[in-house]
């Protein structure tokens, strides 16, 4: 009886089989780091504005106070976006006009508002509050990055709901002294680690009733 | 497939042996099917859900399963797809207006024209949730379910949207021009032949603009149609003071009540400062604690008389005598008929009323006769409770009128009125049925009509302009105590229509007239600081009316016992609880909520008493005719222990044929049988019985808690012989447990419900159901038992069948410190917190429903069906009633009471920013923040200060089931009942 299989079909098995492992190594691969790349998470990635709006500008070149504009952010849920009059308090004398600015003056003058496209967002069954964590000592930049350096305002973390836990779990690293949280690229002073530690206390943060689950899902 | 269609019907001899069974001594129970254990209740016992298989074919076929399978399939994997949206600031942000932070306005909600005041939270602009006014006299903080129910009505799509001409959509530029040519003509002819048909108002407003119009159109007749008025009130007080006064009841100085026929606790303008004032009468803590005590005689079961220590059932028309015979008594005449009531009883009464003197109070019925009020005033004047437990006052500020609707109808018949302008009524729905409304109104030269809906006058009106919602207008009004109130809007009018001011304005021909201009012309005494003091309390300061002093006519003055000799059965017409005179009947969640005593959702039907049913050979669902002069309806029955017998009772707001919701309801129309002469009460009506059933669907049999000592309870003399009476006889709650111990190091949230307060009157249902965003579902889903209340009110009786005593008791979730449900779910989507709540975790459920079926208390809610879009387009405005602070469920999700998560984790971070522990109090849940009576504590357990603890400590309080061993953090101080022990001497059963 002649062999079915010619020689040359031990290579091929091989083949086949070193490529099924390497295919199926690579989909977990991507299957891991897909979701966690900024393609999916959306960190790093500029969304286009209908005024292309520079928080490098504003705040790293005029030094701007995060809440001039931000204005609920120590006392609502919402940090909130600034009404078109907040823009206009400068530029009804800077820049008047400025094409870029357009819009904005178009929304003053029609009373429609800006339509602003969303760089951070949680699902709706978040319920994410910005007061609570400014007033425990976390700061903007923890969770929105040193906007400072953004031209165009992109996403710094994936504000997924592991990323939140880590911090929830223990989130002595993260925290400095309140009256620091407005400040942009802080240096730590040298003793921090004995500073969070006082801060969990002065503070009086319990890491423990943080992970229940009504915390942010109600 | 219906639930009621496929019971086992109460076999008709069957009612003298459920009679039988319960003189032996079962003690309590929910329903007559639970004592028969008829198929019906044992189908919702055995499985809490128990028509899942009805929603498939009974032999499911192989392409549908493939059907049913694909979907599912399909529809797997599709959540939490969210694309980043847009954010839109404003343009200038208003002052004061942080978004995110929900922001409160002091305004008045009306009732039956009166004024109630309320508190709205706004988001960002929008109403979503009514608490009451704890400034305001009528609300002392609380609401009641219409109330809840105003920002539902606010958004409800079906609202009139623009004026119709002849029924079509016309312009409201052109009703303007209209209005012009009418105004011009009432000013050529001075309002000859113009008629304006008025709403009961107490608008100081309206009546100033009313007087106006008269002044300015000599000729011009004012009517007022207002189908639940009660007018005998105002014709005793003719009578014995020569003026018609109103009175105002102070339950805060009475010991010794009587309600002939009142249902003080349930009706009427004052109906929540009553409520307040006569609960706190009978919180009783300790064995030195006092009560008042309540007897009462009524011809229909309500939520007063379930309240009562001593109640009786009449007739309605044997009320006048039971009246007769106290009159008798109090004034030491020898009685020459023989009582209808039991001797003793009336003894016990008379000699209750005189021991209290002046702190005795006798409440008569609104609806009953002049008699009846002219007895109880005599009977209040011979005790000396008048100025002090009985005081009067002057209406205030009613729009004087030149006669009812039947007044109208008859000058329309002459021909003296060819013009009619319907302010807010609808009289072609709520006419009595000897009027023929439609003929009549057909022959005029111009009708116009102005109100909320496009309702069956507004169809029939050559115009008809869309009114403002209260929550979109400027107005005032009067509470039952005199009170004024500013009513100010919450929002723009969503879809354009004008308040009463403005139409008024416009009738005299000022077209430009602003309805805040208007209201604070009316106001010009207030200067603008104590204008704007006046908006943010919510009540004009010192408005109150004074009380009067009064003289009273000897006899009665001149007003007569009419005995009713009549034949047959008497109707005694009520308004629903809910829906009025059916002008609410498009809330969704009013239709839904269960009706205080019978738990009937979405419909009516014709209540009677188990003999009357039994001589009927009738069940429950059976249909009968009820004739009364040339009128007669069908209407399903429904038996109703504690009725009186030979009477059946109607109620009025159903068999709309118009509403979106409305329509869907199932019921009868008892405006139908309705005749001018007999608002509330006929008399000789004949009842036949139909051939075939009708569905009446009631949440009574769901979420039952079989057989166990659910309600304690004792009398007042039980209580202080024995306090912890509650312990007597059950099982003691074991003391150890397989499962480890939580530790509460920060708060441990609890409740406690006094059942001794609670009057079972649903305001807490309806407010949990506006904060927590909970789907109504429809009266299918209802007769399947799958409403999604997460807070139920279980009505028991005890007792005999004829005469039981009623209990009520809210059952939230308990948060077990060892919950039953925590361990059984696979997903572990319901996890213990810190504070010791059982939380609930959306995004985790699978919808396995373990959770429930472990639960003892039966108080997880499953969502069948996706009952609320969330597709924004689709939802459609009413979508915007949603609290902003709670997640929309989808379907296959369990769901239950969570304590008002939100509300705490609110207060919590407000504390943590101000870096402080949370005050006891400060967390308020929406069921205890709406309760007329404060029947509900919350607060946290591991402060020992806190008013929740010293509820808990009460030697009367217990643990639902505490013998299962889950420690619940819910707990209950058991009912007492302030029993006269005479009568209990007599044989009346004390301990219920």
């Amino acid at each position: 009886m002649p062999q079915v299989f010619s020689k040359s079909a031990n290579g091929v098995a091989r083949f086949v089989v070193w490529a099924t492992c390497a295919a199926l190594l690579l989909a977990i691969v991507i299957g891991i780091a897909l979701p966690r790349s900024g393609f999916v998470t959306g960190v790093g990635q500029a969304v286009a504005q209908p005024v292309p709006f520079s928080h490098k500008h504003h705040v790293g070149q005029l030094g701007l106070d995060c809440r001039y504009c931000h204005n609920g952010v120590e006392t609502s849920s919402s940090a909130g976006l600034p009404a078109t009059e907040v823009c206009m308090t400068c530029h009804s004398q800077l820049f008047t006009n400025a094409d870029m600015l357009a819009p904005v003056r178009a929304s003053l003058a029609s009373g429609h508002p800006l339509e602003w496209q969303r760089v951070n967002s949680v699902p709706d069954f978040v319920y994410f509050n910005h007061s609570i964590h400014i007033a425990k000592g976390v700061a903007c930049e923890t969770c929105h990055g040193e906007v400072d350096d953004m031209p165009l305002t992109a996403r710094a973390h994936s504000l997924n709901m592991g990323w939140c836990l880590d911090c929830h779990r223990d989130p002595q690293p993260n925290l400095r002294p309140p009256q620091d949280v407005f400040l942009m690229h802080w240096k730590p002073p040298d003793d921090i680690a004995r500073i969070r530690r006082s801060l969990i206390s002065l503070l009086d943060i319990h890491p423990e009733t943080m992970t229940d689950c009504y915390v942010c899902h109600r | 497939m219906s639930a009621i269609a496929d019971i086992r019907p109460i076999p008709t001899a069957g009612i003298a042996a459920l009679r039988e069974q319960l003189s032996s001594g079962h003690d309590m129970w929910r329903s007559l099917d639970e004592i028969a254990r008829t198929a019906e209740f044992l189908r919702f016992v055995e499985a809490e859900f128990p028509a899942l298989a009805d929603r498939l074919p009974s032999r499911l076929d192989r392409r549908t399963m493939l059907k049913v399978m694909g979907a599912s399939l399909s529809l797997a994997g599709l959540t939490a797809c969210s694309k980043a949206r847009s954010i839109v600031p404003y343009v200038r942000q208003p002052e004061n207006v942080v978004p995110g932070k929900p922001r409160y306005y002091a305004t008045t909600l009306s009732s039956d024209g009166f004024g109630i005041g309320a508190v709205v939270e706004s988001h960002e602009g929008r109403p979503t949730k009514v608490e009451g006014n704890p400034d305001h006299p009528a609300s002392r903080g609380a609401t009641d379910a219409i109330m809840q129910a105003a920002v539902l009505t606010l958004f409800d799509p079906d609202r009139s949207r623009t004026p119709l001409k002849d029924g079509e959509p016309a312009a409201y530029g052109d009703f303007l021009g209209d209005m012009a040519a009418l105004a011009s003509r009432l000013a050529g002819s001075g309002g000859l032949g113009a008629a304006v048909l008025m709403e009961a108002t107490t608008s100081p407003t309206a009546k100033v603009q009313v007087e106006a119009l008269r002044a300015q159109y000599p000729r011009l007749k004012i009517f007022r149609h207002d189908p639940l008025a009660t007018t005998a009130g105002a014709q005793a007080s003719m009578a014995l003071f020569g003026k018609a006064l109103m009175p105002v009841y102070r339950f805060d100085r009475a010991e010794t009540i009587f309600s002939l026929d009142a249902d003080f606790l349930g009706e009427g303008p004052g109906r929540l400062a009553y409520a307040r004032d006569f609960a706190a009468r009978r919180r009783v803590r300790a064995p030195n604690d006092s009560m008042n005590r309540l007897y009462a005689v009524e011809s229909t079961p309500t939520i007063t008389g379930a309240a009562a220590d001593h109640r009786l059932a009449m007739r309605p028309s044997e009320i006048e005598a039971v009246a007769a015979a106290l009159d008798a008594v109090l004034g030491d005449q020898a009685n020459s008929t023989p009582s209808i009531v039991d001797p003793a009883w009336m003894a016990a009464l008379t000699q209750d009323l005189r021991a209290a003197g002046a702190k005795a109070l006798v409440v008569p019925g609104s609806h009953q006769s002049a008699f009846v009020h002219a007895c109880a005033l005599a009977a209040n004047a011979k005790l000396g409770s008048v100025g002090s437990t009985v005081e009067f006052i002057e209406s205030p500020d009613e729009v004087r009128s030149d006669g009812d609707l039947a007044a109208l109808c008859s000058a329309i018949a002459d021909h003296s009125v060819d013009t009619v302008v319907v302010l807010g009524a609808n009289p072609l729905h709520t006419a009595p049925s000897d009027l023929d409304v439609h003929n009549l109104f057909s022959e005029l030269k111009l009708l116009l009509h102005f109100g909320l809906y496009r309702d069956e006058t507004a169809l029939h009106a050559h115009w008809h302009a869309p009114a403002a919602h209260e929550l979109e207008s400027w107005s005032d009004s009067r509470a039952y105590d005199g009170t004024a109130s500013i009513v100010q809007p919450l929002i723009e009018p969503l879809f354009g229509g004008k308040t009463i001011h403005e139409i008024l304005a416009a009738l005299s021909g000022r077209f430009d007239a602003d309805a805040l201009a208007l209201v604070r012309q009316t106001w010009k005494a207030l200067d603008d600081t104590a204008w704007r003091k006046a908006l943010r309390d919510g009540v004009v300061p010192d408005s109150a009316s004074k009380p009067v002093p009064i003289t009273m006519a000897p006899d009665l003055g001149g007003l007569q016992h009419h005995p009713v000799t009549a034949n047959g059965f008497d109707i005694r017409f009520v308004a629903d609880p809910w829906l009025r005179d059916g002008r609410y009947a498009n809330a969704s969640w009013l239709q839904e909520l269960p009706r205080p005593l019978t738990k009937l959702v979405w419909g009516n039907a014709a209540l009677m008493s188990p003999a009357s049913a039994e001589r009927l050979k009738l069940e429950n669902g059976g249909i009968i005719n009820i004739a009364q002069g040339t009128s007669n309806i069908d209407a399903p029955i429904w038996i109703t222990p504690g009725h009186p017998d030979d009477t059946v009772t109607l109620s009025l707001g159903f068999g709309r044929k118009i509403g979106s919701v409305a329509t869907l309801a199932h019921g009868y129309d008892a405006f139908r049988l309705r005749t001018s002469g007999a608002n509330w009460v006929a008399a000789g009506a004949t009842i036949v019985a139909r051939e075939g059933k009708a569905e009446v669907i009631t949440t009574q049999h769901h979420q039952a808690m079989e057989g166990r000592a659910i309600i304690r309870h004792t009398s007042l003399d039980g209580f202080r012989e024995n306090p912890g009476f509650v312990r007597e006889g059950v099982p003691r709650m074991p003391t150890e447990s397989l499962y480890p111990d939580w530790n509460y190091d920060e708060e441990a949230w609890a409740m406690a419900i006094d059942l001794s307060a609670c009057i079972g009157c649903m305001a807490c249902v309806s407010a949990c159901q506006s904060e927590n965003n909970i789907a109504t579902v429809g009266p299918d889903e209802c007769a399947r038992g799958h409403e999604m209340h997460w807070l139920r009110i279980d009505r028991y009786y005890s007792g005999p069948i004829d005469t039981p005593d009623l209990f009520f008791q809210p059952v939230p979730c308990m948060h077990c410190e060892k919950a039953p449900c925590e361990v059984v779910c696979p997903v572990n989507a319901t996890v213990h917190t810190h504070d010791g709540l059982n939380a609930q975790v959306y995004n985790r459920c699978i919808g396995t429903r373990y959770c429930s079926q472990n639960c003892p208390y039966k108080v997880r809610r499953f969502n069948f069906l996706d009952h609320q879009s969330f597709d924004k387009d689709e939802a459609g405005p009413e979508q915007a009633v949603h609290n902003p602070n709670v997640t929309v469920r989808s379907r296959g999700v369990m769901e239950k009471c969570t304590y008002c998560v939100q509300r705490i984790s609110a207060r919590r971070i407000q504390a943590q920013i101000e870096n402080r522990d949370i005050v006891d109090g400060e967390v308020v849940t929406a069921c205890q923040q709406a309760c007329p009576t404060r029947a509900i504590t919350f607060g946290d357990q591991n402060k020992r200060a806190a008013k929740v603890v010293q509820e808990k400590s009460a030697p009367h309080n217990y643990a639902l089931l505490e013998e299962l061993n889950t420690r619940p953090r819910t707990t209950y101080l058991g009912k007492i009942r302030n029993s006269n022990p005479k009568l209990a001497q007599l044989g009346e059963k004390t301990d219920g």
